[in-house]
């Protein structure tokens, strides 16, 4: 059910963009207006939740360790799961962030004659792995459309990326791969009984919008064959705030573009956000050296203290010198 | 415990399959079974706690107060502002689901909300709907609901089905700490005064009396002195156990479960024997005569306020650094708090072991060493006399008790230990141990009687692994380095693996220690007979 809304509410954009452009020519805001509010909207958002969480803080150092601790010499280290200092850290979040290493140790629980066995499953880490890079690619790729000239690294990415020379125009790999990535992850949503039973909309949504973000594409690249020159006078236009509308552009880019839009704004206020809170994540960006050097509580409250020795020994003082254990003040 | 079903039974009533009801339109079973005995009034009254009375989880009037949710409206609101962990843990969740099937008590129970993510999403849906503008709006949409009493219920019986053992914590591609998120909940929960009795009593016990189980100080020195009559008996030698005494080098601490009862009594008798093998300069102390804190359970005050005596009595009977014992959650406290909550410990010294002249660099803040670090270092140095063939009658392998395991990362030295006084041993499979370890199902106060199906369920994983061990390697016992393991596992291995036993680590070394003087050992700690020495 919660999958069906999400498909309805990304048909419904669709529907929107054909109509705003193709019945009620609202090219200009489609083209424009909605862009620059989209771009700005996503970054004073971005910000505004990263400085929101970076507000409250960390009062204890509480990292979740993945191996072995910095101990005695002949003890060996696992650097970085179990990180001591920054640059160790750094690394660990490194791999994390660029590598998703956590989730490459998934495994999977089956029952199986009468044992709990456990099985890798490293399916989510490849697809995730295969979106995002795909998503990054393609994002670099799409530098093009803002920059004139246009720099030699987003040439190199191009090449590389539609190396394998299929087809005219050429095939790039990440449009492939994104596909593959997100369709995936969809399916394992709806396949396993367990994810269908804790996904919301706010999950099917944006994986449904960055299919039809896809699919647009491709269909624009392939099928369409959009006047790209005119899409780059819109795109540069936007950027040097010098905003045309070219003719010729056809009602597909502003589908693509709407769509786009849409994940932008959508962004900050969603779990996409997870792309922002990683880096904020207190288990794992923080050394476990917390028995080595002192970590700062900015609220700990000095007022707090022990049930003193005074009045415990108050409370037992016969009972201890009868003992035999040595008090502090005689009865 | 009567109306347990047999193991093989309970193994095949679990189900993957979730209820064809979503999960906020499941309701909540709040039958007896299902959760541990409320708090009594007057242990909330000596603590200060709110809302003490007496109140049954099964009656449907909770007497909670009559702003309760006003109560729990602004506890959350201040933890946002206090932990960045909440306000990230409540926002980045994608619901990837990498987290489900980690948590034991979801592998015992196939319930849907024992999965941590859903276990999470009690407590964030209701964060949607007070602290996120698109939660306000979207009510359906976002996943977000009101907080009403059958929430509140729901809260109370799934975050205490939850130990804190971080094993989803560590498999989250975001770091998100389901034992964070319990230990928020169970604040506000202890706002209304809704909490459980098998937490708040070792917390009171432990403010009046020093240890969890109340014991008073002259009846701490009559069981250590049965505990050294004990080791008369079985090596001929009476050792001198100094307590309470001041001018030592070193103060020991340990959870209070190795003094009182089986088998952490053995563990106590290796320490003991231990330091007096190595001529130690060490006491004991009766006001700080706990090192597990109940306070983690309640809240970060009760925390701090609780682990504030191990620096209080080491500074007051002048000693130069601290020695603790095998304890699970004492050492998350020591290793993620203790220094920011009740430090920094200046009158104390960086702790140097006066056998071998090692620094332990590693406890440069704390001041505090772990006896698994320190008798590896002694073993490391060839500093004890070691006989480990007194402990060829047991077939050993090692649980990681949870928080050492992924709250510190001691996972080498215990196993350097016990690899110098046990021939035998064998590690469990690889999945079920080290950083992947899984938990006993009772840590966090939840050992307890009444809720038993719920603790087999949750300790089918750790038995499951410990038969496979014991089936092909004929593994008699499990070692650890947990007090409450030391408790919660015995039922657990009488259940799943009918036949192993449960030790710590130093009840090993203290059978395989050749004291000085000692006369020829018969028995091992336990008193059973040692096996026969080949000539």
């Amino acid at each position: 059910m919660n999958a069906l809304y999400s498909l309805v509410l990304v048909f419904a954009l669709v529907l929107l963009a054909l109509f705003g452009v193709e019945t009620a020519h609202m090219a200009k805001l489609f083209g424009i207006g909605l862009p620059l509010v989209a771009v700005a909207v996503f970054l004073v958002g971005f910000a505004y939740r990263m400085i929101k969480w970076a507000k409250s803080p960390v009062p204890f150092c509480i990292p979740t360790t993945g191996g072995q601790q910095k101990s005695l010499d002949f003890i060996h280290h696992n650097k970085f799961d179990n990180p001591v200092t920054p640059c160790q850290t750094f690394i660990r979040m490194f791999l994390e962030v660029c590598c998703f290493r956590s989730l490459f140790r998934n495994t999977k629980v089956a029952l199986k004659d009468g044992k709990v066995t456990y099985a890798s499953a490293k399916w989510l880490w490849l697809f995730s792995l295969l979106f995002h890079y795909s998503f990054l690619l393609i994002v670099i790729r799409h530098m093009r459309l803002f920059f004139e000239p246009i720099p030699a690294c987003i040439g190199w990415v191009e090449m590389l990326d539609g190396i394998m020379q299929i087809g005219t125009p050429r095939m790039y790999m990440s449009d492939l791969l994104i596909i593959v990535g997100v369709a995936f992850l969809l399916a394992r949503r709806l396949w396993d009984a367990k994810l269908r039973y804790i996904s919301l909309v706010t999950d099917y949504f944006p994986l449904l919008l960055i299919i039809a973000i896809g699919l647009s594409g491709i269909y624009m690249r392939f099928i369409a064959k959009v006047d790209v020159m005119a899409i780059k006078q819109l795109t540069m236009g936007l950027v040097t705030f010098n905003p045309v509308i070219p003719a010729n552009v056809d009602v597909s880019f502003y589908v693509h573009l709407l769509l786009v839009c849409t994940l932008l704004i959508y962004f900050p206020f969603s779990k996409l956000m997870h792309a922002g809170g990683i880096f904020l994540s207190p288990t794992r960006n923080m050394p476990n050296n917390s028995r080595i050097k002192h970590h700062e509580n900015p609220w700990n409250d000095p007022n707090i203290k022990p049930h003193s020795y005074e009045a415990y020994e108050d409370d037992f003082r016969e009972p201890m010198i009868e003992a035999g254990l040595p008090v502090d003040k005689e009865a | 415990m009567a109306d347990l079903p047999k193991a093989d039974e309970l193994f095949k009533s679990i189900n993957y399959t979730p209820p064809s009801t979503g999960w906020m339109d499941t309701p909540v079973d709040c039958s007896p079974g299902n959760w541990c005995y409320p708090a009594k009034a007057d242990k909330l009254e000596y603590l200060g706690f709110p809302n003490p009375r007496q109140w049954s989880p099964a009656d449907v009037d909770w007497k909670l107060p009559e702003n309760w949710q006003d109560i729990v409206h602004q506890g959350f609101k201040e933890r946002l502002d206090k932990y960045r962990s909440l306000k990230v843990f409540m926002d980045v969740c994608v619901r990837c689901g990498a987290c489900a099937d980690k948590c034991h008590f979801f592998i015992g129970s196939g319930d849907p909300k024992n999965m941590p993510v859903l276990r999470a999403e009690l407590m964030r849906s209701v964060y949607r709907k007070d602290f996120t503008m698109a939660g306000k709006i979207l009510t359906t949409l976002t996943g977000s609901r009101v907080m009403t009493e059958d929430v509140l219920k729901e809260w109370f019986i799934y975050f205490y089905q939850c130990t804190e053992c971080r094993r989803c914590s560590l498999f989250c591609p975001y770091g998100i700490d389901t034992a964070e998120v319990t230990m928020m909940a169970r604040e506000l929960l202890h706002l209304c005064g809704v909490n459980i009795n098998w937490i708040m009593e070792p917390v009171a016990n432990c403010n009046r009396t020093g240890n969890h189980l109340g014991i008073q100080p002259h009846a701490f020195k009559d069981i250590v002195e049965f505990m050294v009559d004990d080791i008369e008996e079985i090596t001929g030698k009476k050792l001198h156990v100094p307590m309470n005494e001041k001018g030592h080098e070193v103060i020991f601490i340990t959870p209070s479960g190795d003094v009182f009862a089986d088998p952490g009594i053995y563990t106590f008798m290796g320490y003991l024997m231990l330091f007096d093998h190595i001529g130690l300069d060490y006491t004991l102390s009766t006001y700080a005569s706990e090192g597990g804190n109940f306070g983690l359970f309640t809240s970060a005050d009760m925390m701090k306020k609780l682990n504030g005596k191990m620096y209080a009595e080491a500074k007051r009977l002048g000693a130069k650094w601290i020695l603790g014992g095998e304890c699970g959650h004492m050492w998350r406290v020591i290793n993620q708090y203790m220094d920011t909550m009740n430090g920094p410990a200046d009158f104390l010294q960086v702790p140097k072991s006066p056998i071998t002249g090692t620094v332990f660099h590693s406890a440069a803040q704390t001041k505090m060493v772990h006896i698994a670090e320190f008798t590896a270092d002694l073993m490391k140095h060839n500093k004890l006399k070691l006989d480990p063939t007194r402990n060829d009658h047991i077939r050993a392998t090692f649980h990681d008790s949870c928080n050492p395991a992924r709250a510190m990362g001691l996972l080498d030295e215990p196993r350097y230990v016990l690899n110098n006084v046990v021939k035998n041993f064998h590690e469990m499979p690889e999945q079920t141990i080290r950083e992947q370890t899984f938990c006993c199902a009772g840590g966090s106060g939840l050992n307890t009687d009444e809720i038993m199906e719920i603790r087999m369920r949750g300790g089918l994983p750790r038995g499951n692994a410990l038969k496979s061990v014991q089936e092909e390697h004929d593994v008699n016992m499990m070692a650890c380095i947990c007090a409450i393991d030391r408790a919660t596992l015995i039922p657990l291995a009488d259940y799943w693996a009918p036949g192993v036993d449960i030790c710590g680590v130093h009840e090993l070394v203290g059978n395989a220690l050749i004291l000085d003087g000692e006369k020829e050992r018969e028995t091992d700690l336990r008193m059973n007979p040692l096996p026969k020495k080949e000539e």
